[in-house]
């Protein structure tokens, strides 16, 4: 315990000292910086801090430090969180690379596959997209099309995957390709990780009803993948894909507190928004909605740390398998929320007449919507529940 | 660490839900309605539950007690919540024991608190005149006179009043209803000239009272705390009983939950286990979700009671609003999943659902906590 107290004041001391104080504001989403051949610094100070703390390793606090890591405990990882939320540090960098196909490496990736590839995570050369996802195929995922036939020394794929996040950005794609037709359909699927810059690939974005493109999607045609980008064994990606999913599923229950969007905070909205009288929420329904939806946030924070808890006591519990469902179906209940506590300025699309916070709360509202269908479907979710937590009968 | 039990936890959750399963089966509780049995409880098994420390296990040691807190505590009625066990655990060591130790003088602590500690001494907590909780709706009188006190008023809900040999009884002796200025705490004896107890049946099955005080007299010295000012330390008793009770209603719910997952598990229509069906699976996931969310309101707010009490009312009405919730989700959907038996007498699911009903009244429902919550967080 001395320890980690001790670690925490160096950890504070150190970002203090490194932390330039331009980044320690809150981040508009366009100065994000998410690396790869596209990505760019949205100032000196940006491109200084990322530097810093990837020299630091604490780009990926918690990997071993042969791959850039920190080599951090989960607890020391936990402190470095809260003094880089304390004093308002800027995410160095962003990335799927980083949150969801690197533990999977981990866990997965030959030695030459986390050298080379976690590496590049790590030092922002490479951002990366999930290729999972494909037009016939959603929440039943296994029965996805996208094949990959052994050529000898490559692999030839040809298919399509949608709702790959911005593609068009990506250096490289994880994916789940169909290299045994005619095996079980959980069983004839691997895991290959993919150029962007390859021949035959193709991206179209797609317009969602937040007015957002994020996704596209992404079409191969006679790709040629080299064997040694088969991460895991042949016919064993969907391994993989479960292992990726887990960290997938956790980051997307925590992503409401995260939110790059200036979106508004349900109890400071309605002090702006809604009528008080005598410092009380005047409509009896707006404040029963938001008791409870502050009680839901409350309990699904202590959840969260529940969950810390049981790690670091080598305790399990099914909390992990129900955040995804708890937390996005909170997402949107806290949205809903506030387009009704706004009223009619929760209505404003675009123009001058609102503000861009308004605006931001309104189009999180479209996007919101997005958060219990991706990474599995809240169904979906249940339906895991009913499988491995309650063991019921499939 | 707070959100996890640890190892002596653990032990004492293990070593009651043992006890409990061997000396106070639910079986036992629906005998003690079907013989109609004048207290309620079995002295016996009370006996035994005191003789294990469970009556004194938020008390301090230099009062007879095992001093395990509020964490301890949560586990044991959690295991009395899964078997329906009927004693005056919440009634007398819980809220009776809170009151004198936040509240009470030396003088009393030394002569109350090993006596409760020990299981011979029960309390009770006189409190609600209305048909909701309102804490501090209280028209009961408290008129000085001499080195007494003169009490007048009705109450009601009060658990194990019928039972208890003393009763903490709130009354005004100043100030308007609903303000919570103005109210004392009086140490009553039930036998007193002037009071009558009466014992109401409630669905349940357990224990409570109607009370009428006609003049009755009590000594100076049988406040416990300020005269005028009890509504601090009743504030507190109050936050402590609430996340008691929902201690107990988690239990309630987690042995009702289990109990239909594993119905769903046995039970064939169709020509197959109805748990294979999707209409059904989402609705147990559902509530296993809200299992786990209810888990560490509980793990907190007991730990809350214990080392942040300036945490404890907006976590009290978090964890009492939740529970709330749960057990009546919970409650509703095992009786609608187990189908035609569901609402038969014989199975012993509607002792639960009948449980879940009462615990969802005692010290405010959902309503109450919500609109608490609410002025808490400062809307």
């Amino acid at each position: 315990m001395e320890d980690l107290e001790q670690f925490r004041l160096e950890v504070r001391q150190w970002l203090e000292a490194n932390c330039p104080e331009s980044q320690r504001q809150p981040m508009p989403p366009e100065e994000q910086y998410w690396g790869g051949r596209r990505g760019k610094f949205a100032s000196e100070d940006a491109r200084l801090w990322f530097e810093r703390m990837r020299d630091k390793g604490w780009v990926a606090p918690e990997w071993p430090t042969e791959y850039g890591g920190g080599g951090l405990s989960p607890q020391q990882g936990k402190i470095l969180a809260e003094e880089m939320k304390a004093l308002r540090c800027r995410k160095p960098i962003f990335g799927l690379g980083l949150w969801m196909l690197g533990p999977a490496l981990l866990e997965y990736g030959n030695e030459e596959q986390k050298q080379r590839h976690l590496r590049a995570i790590v030092n922002g050369e490479a951002r990366w997209c999930q290729g999972y996802s494909e037009p016939g195929s959603g929440s039943d995922l296994a029965s996805l099309q996208c094949k990959a036939e052994d050529k000898g020394d490559h692999f030839l794929v040809n298919g399509s995957k949608i709702w790959t996040t911005k593609a068009d950005q990506c250096d490289w794609i994880f994916c789940l390709v169909r290299t045994d037709p005619d095996a079980k359909k959980q069983e004839g699927i691997s895991f290959l990780l993919i150029d962007m810059d390859d021949p035959g690939i193709s991206t179209t974005p797609i317009e969602l009803i937040s007015g957002e493109s994020e996704f596209c999607q992404t079409f191969f045609d006679n790709v040629k993948v080299p064997k040694e980008n088969l991460v895991g064994e042949l016919n064993q990606g969907w391994s993989v894909a479960k292992a990726l999913l887990v960290h997938e599923r956790k980051l997307m229950s925590e992503i409401g507190s995260d939110s790059p969007r200036q979106v508004l905070v349900p109890n400071a909205a309605a002090r702006e928004y809604a009528e008080f009288v005598d410092g009380r929420l005047a409509d009896p329904e707006l404040r029963r909605r938001l008791a409870e939806y502050d009680m839901r946030m409350q309990a699904i924070g202590l959840t969260h740390f529940r969950t810390f808890e049981e790690k670091v006591a080598g305790q399990r519990s099914a909390a992990p398998l129900i955040m995804k469902y708890a937390g996005t179906e909170a997402e949107k209940q806290k949205s809903e929320l506030l387009l009704a506590i706004m009223g009619s300025r929760g209505l404003g699309w675009e123009g001058k007449e609102f503000s861009e916070a308004e605006i931001d709360t309104v189009r999180n509202w479209a996007m919101s919507y997005a958060m219990t269908i991706a990474g599995g479907t809240s169904e979906i979710q249940l339906n895991v529940i009913a499988k491995n937590v309650l063991q019921l009968p499939q | 660490m707070a959100l996890v039990l640890n190892e002596e936890q653990r032990a004492l959750r293990d070593a009651a839900h043992d006890f409990l399963a061997s000396e106070a089966p639910v079986e036992a509780l629906r005998k003690l309605r079907d013989d109609r049995d004048p207290l309620g409880y079995a002295p016996g098994l009370w006996q035994q539950m005191a003789q294990m420390g469970w009556a004194s296990i938020i008390l301090p040691e230099s009062y007879g007690g095992l001093d395990f807190g509020f964490q301890g505590l949560g586990v044991v009625l959690e295991e009395t919540g899964r078997t329906l066990a009927a004693s005056p655990l919440f009634a007398s060591a819980v809220v009776g024991a809170s009151a004198v130790l936040l509240g009470g003088s030396e003088a009393q602590k030394e002569a109350l608190l090993p006596a409760i500690a020990a299981g011979e001494l029960t309390l009770a907590l006189a409190l609600e005149e209305s048909n909701h909780h309102r804490p501090t709706r209280i028209a009961t009188t408290a008129v000085a006179s001499a080195d007494s006190f003169i009490l007048n008023g009705d109450k009601c809900f009060v658990l194990d009043g019928h039972s208890a040999d003393k009763l903490l009884v709130v009354a005004r002796s100043a100030g308007e209803q609903d303000d919570s200025e103005g109210l004392s705490l009086f140490l009553v004896d039930r036998q007193a000239s002037g009071v009558t107890c009466t014992r109401t049946h409630l669905m349940d099955s357990r224990n409570a009272a109607s009370l009428s005080l006609d003049n009755v007299s009590v000594a100076a010295a049988d406040v416990i705390g300020e005269v005028g000012n009890a509504w601090p330390v009743l504030e507190q008793v109050l936050d402590r009983g609430r996340v008691a009770i929902a201690a107990e209603m988690m239990g309630c719910a987690l042995e009702c939950f289990e109990r239909t997952v594993a119905y769903l598990k046995e039970r064939e229509q169709f020509g197959a286990l109805i748990g294979s069906f999707q209409a059904l699976q989402h609705r147990a996931s559902h509530m296993q979700a809200e299992l786990e969310l209810a888990r560490s309101v509980i793990m907190q707010a007991l730990s809350v009671v214990d080392d942040s009490p300036e945490e404890l009312p907006r976590m009290a009405s978090l964890a009492k609003a939740q529970l709330n919730e749960l057990v009546k989700l919970v409650s509703n959907e095992a009786v609608q999943m187990h189908g035609g038996i569901g609402v038969t007498d014989e199975l012993e699911i509607g002792l639960f659902l009948k449980r879940a009903r009462v615990t969802m009244q005692i010290f405010g429902d959902s309503g109450f906590h919500k609109d608490r919550y609410a002025t808490l967080c400062g809307y």
